[in-house]
């Protein structure tokens, strides 16, 4: 186990230095440097500059010295305001990972209960239903939802305060983000309960006089439950991206919406780190999920 | 024939002053016909086929997904409007209305061809707009699925079928792009490469699919093919088990040739599910980057740019996000199914 454990960490550090090596190496292969469309600055300014921000010095010796400070936590200056980008995640990414929990939270708990629901009563309406709108949720992307919401609940009905960001405008953001990451875990869930329930020790255990309830929470969803697991990783990775354009049109200033207009302003030096931040999230998230998914699930084959 | 017994027991020959001629004239065709049992043999794709016509939710798919196409073909030859052509005082039109002054040139006896969706705000034809969105969506998706399908397919057969150490070197370096954030990787390769690739093709024939899009097939030509690899380098271990590859070995026939007639055929139908899941995730992507900015460039329409633009105007005019929305959900609702009905009719394994 701990064998395994090692592996998988030097694993995850490994594909976080291929990801840094990637983020950079390609950030590097843009044409142009930062301070190229500043107006008027002469050789010996551009001279300083360059020497401030070490790019005087060959690409590979300036990925080194990226990684020494990335490992202080300083990770440069944003191009489109001379913020430091730690300070920027720092205010922004409690925003997003507060989002990002509640919307996990509740996909998860919605995603089995419709789940078990539908695996229990299935081929009858309640089944019939969960399937149809889960099949729908899944065609729609992440921003349709969102847009649509922000028209049905914001303009429309007025429920919800629109292009305000607060706490109490967390309901529909999280709402848009839990729905696709719900359906999917509702599908799993329904086909493992479905394969759960079909085992044998279901059996002995209703032939022992089990009471129905029990059988079906205690033996049925807790192995249920094993392959759900495994999706918490890329649930958690399918997420952040998705927090990318909900934030952005519930104008939430959260990391995302962030992301989104360093894109569109093209400031690389932000791009570049929090590519490096939230890919580390998402590295670790499989982590733990792997890890988790072993401990768990004994019958799986330690390699 | 008793009788023959009788008068000789321990002879074979058959005594034929018993039969007449036409005992010995050629069976008809008819008659032939009567003597086969057995039902039409049935081939594997054929099987598949009958099981996937009784899927009413797939074969429905089928031609909504047909007739999206005629749409897309057809649309640009009927209605007069360019993508990118703007009618000049007609800006954010509802559908099916006219400008003043087409409504003065209609009452001057001139046919004007209706917005159908209306306008947007610069006064382009919305309908012609949605139209190109959906070709740029589904030929995205169809495009970007084929090249994962052949880098996919060559990569894992190669893997699979020779094995060893080769095969866990290719893996492994399956393993470290599989644990790769794809979205992320995805997302700054299209900002670098909408940066850099500019140069490089221009005058060439690339110059005119677009930079983004070029950009777009290159991302998925790069991330992409890893589950692809992965999925038929696991039906080509058990394939490769079969007795008739090694009969194939034993006459010599060499490896390219086995793994193209003999290995891959019998993985077609992985394959071709595979594929037809991949297309609506591939247009997913592409109506997500396109809604950040990273997709096609300005002038030329996407689903997902048409979707992000229509939120400006959110609050006036609705139906601007709801055509692209709806059409997008739409195609890959079609998708899905279609993949989900192959998947049911294709693979044995998983019917009840």
């Amino acid at each position: 186990m701990l064998k395994y454990i090692v592996k998988r960490v030097l694993l995850a550090v490994l594909t976080v230095l291929v990801i840094s090596m990637i983020t950079f190496f390609a950030m590097n292969a843009i044409p142009g440097g930062p301070f190229n469309k500043e107006k008027a600055v002469n050789a010996a300014t551009m001279a300083a500059l360059q020497e401030r921000y070490n790019l005087d010095k060959p690409v590979p010796v300036q990925y080194v010295l990226y990684m020494k400070n990335l490992l202080h936590g300083e990770l440069g200056v944003s191009l489109k305001n001379g913020r430091e980008i730690s300070a920027i995640i720092g205010e922004s990414f409690p925003l997003s990972a507060q989002l990002g929990i509640m919307a996990a939270l509740f996909a998860i708990f919605f995603g089995i209960i419709l789940g078990s629901v539908a695996a229990l009563m299935r081929n009858q309406l309640p089944d019939r239903l969960i399937v149809f709108f889960t099949t729908l949720i899944t065609a729609m992307p992440s921003f349709v939802i969102a847009t649509v919401l922000l028209y049905l609940f914001c303009m429309k009905l007025g429920w919800f305060p629109a292009f305000t960001a607060g706490e109490n405008n967390m309901v529909l953001p999280v709402i848009a983000l839990m729905f696709s990451p719900m359906a999917y875990i509702t599908r799993l869930t329904k086909t493992s309960m479905l394969d759960a329930l079909n085992q044998d020790y279901i059996r002995t255990a209703r032939a022992k006089g089990v009471p129905q309830m029990k059988v079906i929470f205690l033996h049925g969803l807790r192995n249920a439950l094993i392959p759900v697991i495994t999706y918490v990783g890329p649930m958690i990775a399918g997420i952040l991206t998705g927090s990318m354009v909900v934030e952005t049109i519930f104008n939430i200033g959260g990391l995302g919406s962030k992301f989104v207009a360093g894109i569109t302003n093209r400031d690389y030096t932000l791009i570049m780190a929090t590519t490096i931040f939230l890919a580390t999230i998402m590295v670790i998230a499989n982590l733990i999920t792997d890890i988790v998914y072993k401990v768990v699930d004994p019958r799986i084959k330690l390699d | 024939m008793s009788e023959n017994f009788k008068k000789a027991p321990l002879s074979a020959q058959v005594d034929l002053s018993k039969f007449t001629l036409a005992d010995f004239t050629k069976a008809t065709e008819e008659e032939k016909r009567q003597q086969e049992v057995m039902g039409e043999s049935t081939t594997f794709f054929k099987d598949g086929m009958r099981r996937l016509r009784r899927n009413p939710l797939a074969m429905g798919s089928i031609v909504v997904l047909i007739l999206i196409v005629l749409v897309i073909f057809i649309a640009p030859i009927v209605v007069p409007y360019g993508y990118a052509q703007i009618v000049k005082g007609a800006g954010n039109l509802s559908p099916f209305q006219y400008s003043e002054k087409e409504l003065a040139a209609i009452a001057a006896g001139e046919k004007v061809f209706p917005h159908i969706f209306g306008t947007d705000s610069l006064g382009r034809d919305y309908f012609i707009r949605v139209v190109f969105g959906a070709r740029v969506s589904l030929g995205v998706g169809v495009f970007a699925s084929l090249l994962v399908l052949v880098i996919g397919m060559l990569y894992g057969s190669i893997s699979g079928y020779l094995g060893g150490r080769v095969d866990m070197i290719m893996m492994r370096v399956v393993d470290i792009i599989y644990s790769l954030p794809d979205m992320l990787l995805i997302i700054l390769l299209s900002v670098v490469l909408n940066e850099t690739l500019g140069g490089l093709i221009k005058g060439t024939v690339f110059a005119k699919v677009g930079v983004n899009m070029i950009a777009l097939f290159i991302v998925f030509g790069l991330l992409y093919w890893v589950s692809m690899a992965r999925l038929i380098r696991g039906q080509i271990l058990t394939i490769k088990q079969n007795e008739y590859v090694l009969a194939a070995q034993c006459i010599g026939t060499s490896t390219p040739r086995i793994i193209r007639k003999h290995i891959l055929p019998n993985c077609l139908s992985v394959i071709i599910i595979t594929t037809a899941l991949q297309i609506p995730s591939a247009i997913f992507t592409e109506s997500y980057l396109s809604f950040i900015g990273l997709g096609v460039s300005a002038p030329m329409p996407s689903l997902g740019s048409l979707a992000n633009e229509a939120r400006a105007g959110l609050q006036s005019y609705p139906s601007k996000l709801l055509f692209p929305a709806m059409t997008i959900c739409l195609i890959v609702l079609a998708l899905n199914l279609l993949g989900d009905g192959l998947r049911d009719a294709f693979d044995p394994k998983l019917q009840r």
